[in-house]
């Protein structure tokens, strides 16, 4: 297929589960920042951001100006309404390729995001329904359009992103380490349920990271969204090989996920901030290696001599 | 004042009644200082756009109860009821209290009796109660807790004095809406919350689970907890499912259940599993054919006797009816003091007791100025408001108090305290209670902040139950010493946390990479 139209899906997938994760962790935010003195409101937003990966435009930074640059800020990629924007952009170019219902669906969504009341209120309204437009897109994606390479783009955006996001909300726990912020973490992830019935009486921050990192069944966890997308790139490399490698960007994704799946701990917590991190760089690296292998054969080219 | 409280104060003065929010000539009280300034800044249309909002949330979730087999959505109300930190400290010790008294008492009862023998309540009116249950006479539950949860109704007079209504020691429903409740507020009028420290409630499934397992048949490292529901049809059955869903733990029906050898089995697909602690929101009559009623499908054969054996914790205990017993309930703070030597914290409502002949006579004259209940009901069933019944009514009431004097009591009609609520195009005062919750776990006695306040939606009305045309509302406790970490202590901002590495070193793409990592 063609370079141009994989890399559109590809990123399909990446802003509509960045979309999906950012509502998600709004709108469990919101409800906790609602609550702070005016103060400390203001850092805590600043921080929320920054966990977000952007800066504050201006000196100026509260709740109403967090709202925008999470939520309805068009121009930026990283908010709710830029990824959804950015998504319908790609789709378009895609348009041939895409189903049209997935298109469609797009589209609706796209137009749709202007009929909300930008306050506090109406920004839970916004999360719900973007959660619902999101699911909805994943459901047409998965139905749809045929399980073939144009799939597995779709899908190995998706689970790149949603590792990055994953990651995100792990790293929120910092922001607001008020109160009881192992709940909320799982409630970004909607993993709340199902962490409960999995670990009965046990507990507590160091679980809830340990099932949000490593969980092997879970599928929003950062393990099994790795393991997604190693599955996606092992499909997508026509040459099978039997040592070694030439897919860098398996490299990089199978590198993050074995560490941390295989790794022993004693003081998860401690470590978290690191995982984090390396999670996010990892993700950003392997999408950098599969532009340059699928989206720029130029470049690729150039990069395989220094394989060692 | 925004024009949403028009005609408020005249219409708390026709009622006489206690009102929470406000002091008389329409000064808003402390406590609700915040709640006032966010009502105020809202329009008829922005409090009818929230109250929509929530109600379609609440319908979203599935957060009903069933009435006459139809799911029905559980109104909440938009404006919450506040009870000050000084005033729910009270609150909390005299249901505590309670509890201890009643757990000593359903102890005593079901062992030596030595209530009786001491002369504190006559042996005819407990072995004449209907919930009182000789089959499980003679044993010390497993775990030794009879009254794992409880819910305490507590009403305030015109006075403002609180005074306890009745004791639910054995199935009491209604924390799952303080649950929803709260959720819903957060985000249909999170205005109100403002910097105010209002205590959590998200903590109870947690704290109901620790007491559950705490209680298991001993000699159990890790025990199974089960919450048994009589299925999809019971009003509560929302109720069932958020409680099992919390706490982690299967939601079992009696047909999942075997007993066998004095234990507790449930059949997974993994084969049979033991069963260590049944939480049960079953009635007692319909928990054991063997030893209740034959002709129930709900229960499991043998649950009483693997109780009895110790091989399982039933919680509620089978047989706590007897302390719900209003008749028993006039008792109580004679029991507080028996058991406890303690006066009781929270007072009685003034109750006549219609076998004794002085009494019922009195009674009997003036039946039309009181309230008169049977002594086993709940939720409000067989309940006559004197001043609100027809003469025919009376009439067949007093024929019935004749016939059972036993089974019915009386009290005089309390105006219970009011708070706004939105009606049609504006807020009116109307009743309400409220039902603090309480766990036991053998060793402290837990109370939720807040509790379920029930509000009745039709203006003078004093019925609260949901199956009656009630309502509820969100139950806030303020608190004066803050539980999070305030300015005292520096909150460590993401630069300063400690940083510990374990991550190989990055390979040969790390240099590489750098720039673009940036974006």
């Amino acid at each position: 297929m063609l370079s141009r139209i994989a890399e559109s899906l590809f990123w399909i997938g990446r802003y509509v589960e960045r979309a999906d994760g950012t509502a998600r962790i709004l709108d469990v935010h919101l409800e906790r920042l609602n609550h702070l003195p005016l103060e400390e409101q203001r850092s805590v937003a600043r921080e929320l951001l920054a966990v977000m990966g952007a800066r504050p435009q201006s000196e100026e930074f509260g709740l109403p100006e967090l709202l925008h640059a999470l939520a309805y800020d068009k121009s930026n990629a990283s908010s709710i309404a830029g990824s959804l924007g950015a998504a319908r952009e790609n789709a378009r170019r895609a348009r041939e390729t895409v189903s049209s219902s997935l298109w469609e669906c797009l589209n609706t969504t796209y137009y749709g995001l202007n009929q909300h009341r930008k306050d506090v209120v109406g920004t839970y309204r916004f999360c719900n329904w973007v959660l619902e437009r999101t699911a909805m897109v994943r459901g047409l994606a998965d139905t749809t359009v045929s399980h073939d390479e144009s799939w597995l783009f779709l899908v190995l955006g998706r689970s790149l992103e949603r590792a990055d996001m994953t990651a995100r909300m792990l790293s929120t726990r910092d922001v607001l380490s008020a109160g009881m912020s192992w709940v909320n973490m799982l409630r970004c992830a909607g993993a709340y349920e199902s962490f409960l019935r999995t670990r009965r009486a046990a507990f507590g921050d160091q679980h809830a990271a340990e099932f949000l990192l490593l969980d092997r069944l879970f599928p929003r966890s950062i393990v099994y969204a790795l393991r997604d997308a190693d599955e996606c790139l092992a499909k997508l490399d026509p040459s099978a090989q039997r040592v070694g490698f030439i897919n860098d960007a398996r490299r990089i994704v199978g590198q993050a996920r074995t560490f941390l799946e295989f790794h022993r701990t004693d003081d998860l917590m401690a470590e978290l901030p690191e995982h984090m991190d390396r999670v996010q760089k990892a993700v950003t690296q392997a999408s950098d290696a599969i532009s340059r292998k699928y989206f720029n054969q130029a470049d690729e080219l150039a990069w395989v001599g220094e394989v060692s | 004042m925004s024009e949403l409280f028009q005609d408020y104060s005249e219409a708390v003065a026709r009622s006489g009644a206690y009102d929470e929010m406000f002091a008389p000539g329409l000064i808003a009280r402390r406590s609700y200082g915040q709640v006032e300034g966010a009502l105020k800044e809202l329009s008829l249309a922005d409090v009818s756009a929230r109250a929509d909002s929530m109600a379609r949330t609440f319908l979203d979730r599935g957060v009903t109860f069933d009435y006459a087999g139809e799911e029905r959505p559980f109104p909440l109300d938009i404006v919450p009821r506040v009870i000050p930190a000084d005033e729910w400290e009270t609150l909390e010790r005299g249901v505590a209290q309670r509890v201890r008294a009643l757990e000593a008492f359903l102890d005593d009862v079901y062992g030596r009796m030595s209530v009786v023998t001491d002369g504190v309540i006559p042996r005819q009116l407990i072995t004449t109660s209907a919930h009182f249950h000789r089959a499980v006479h003679g044993f010390e539950p497993a775990g030794g807790v009879r009254v794992h949860v409880s819910g305490i109704d507590v009403v305030r007079d015109a006075a403002g004095t609180f005074r306890v209504l009745e004791d639910n020691v054995r199935v009491p429903s209604g924390v799952s809406y303080v649950l929803e409740n709260r959720r819903a507020m957060a985000k249909g009028l999170p205005e109100a919350f403002g910097q105010q420290h209002i205590r959590p409630v998200e903590e109870y499934p947690r704290r109901l689970l620790s007491a559950l397992r705490k209680t298991a048949p001993s000699g159990v490292d890790d025990p199974t907890v089960v919450v048994l529901t009589p299925g999809v049809f019971n009003s509560a059955y929302f109720e069932h499912t958020l409680l099992a869903g919390l706490m982690g733990v299967e939601l079992v029906e009696g047909r999942d259940l075997i007993c066998r050898g004095n234990r507790v089995y449930m059949r997974t697909t993994a084969g049979e599993q033991r069963v260590d602690v049944i939480y049960k929101r079953i009635d007692d009559d319909f928990l054991d054919p063997l030893q209740f009623r034959s002709d129930s499908m709900l229960g499991c054969p043998g649950l009483v006797n693997a109780a009895r054996a110790g091989g399982v914790t039933i919680a509620n205990a089978v047989g706590n009816g007897v302390a719900d017993d209003k008749l028993v309930y006039s008792y109580v703070p004679d029991l507080i003091r028996y058991y406890l030597h303690e006066e009781p914290v929270i007072a009685n409502v003034d109750t006549f007791r219609l076998e004794e002949k002085e009494a019922r006579e009195h009674v009997l004259d003036r039946l039309d100025e009181l309230v008169v209940k049977p002594v086993d009901g709940s939720g409000g069933k067989g309940l006559v408001i004197g001043p609100a019944a027809s003469k025919e009514e009376l009439d067949a009431l007093r024929s019935r108090i004749l016939t059972d004097p036993r089974g019915w009591i009386a009290q005089p009609v309390l105006q219970l305290s009011t708070v706004p609520t939105l009606s049609g195009d504006k807020f009116g005062p109307r009743h309400v209670d409220l039902r603090p919750f309480a766990v036991n776990d053998g060793d402290d006695v837990w109370v939720l902040p807040g509790g379920l306040t029930r509000v009745a939606l039709k203006e003078g009305s004093l019925i609260v139950n949901s199956s009656q045309g009630g309502g509820s509302k969100d139950t806030w406790v303020l608190s004066d010493s803050p539980q999070l970490p305030g300015p005292d202590f520096p909150r460590p901002s993401i630069s300063v946390r400690e940083q510990v590495s374990v991550w190989p070193v990055e390979s040969n793409w790390r240099d590489r990479q750098s720039e673009q990592e940036q974006q």
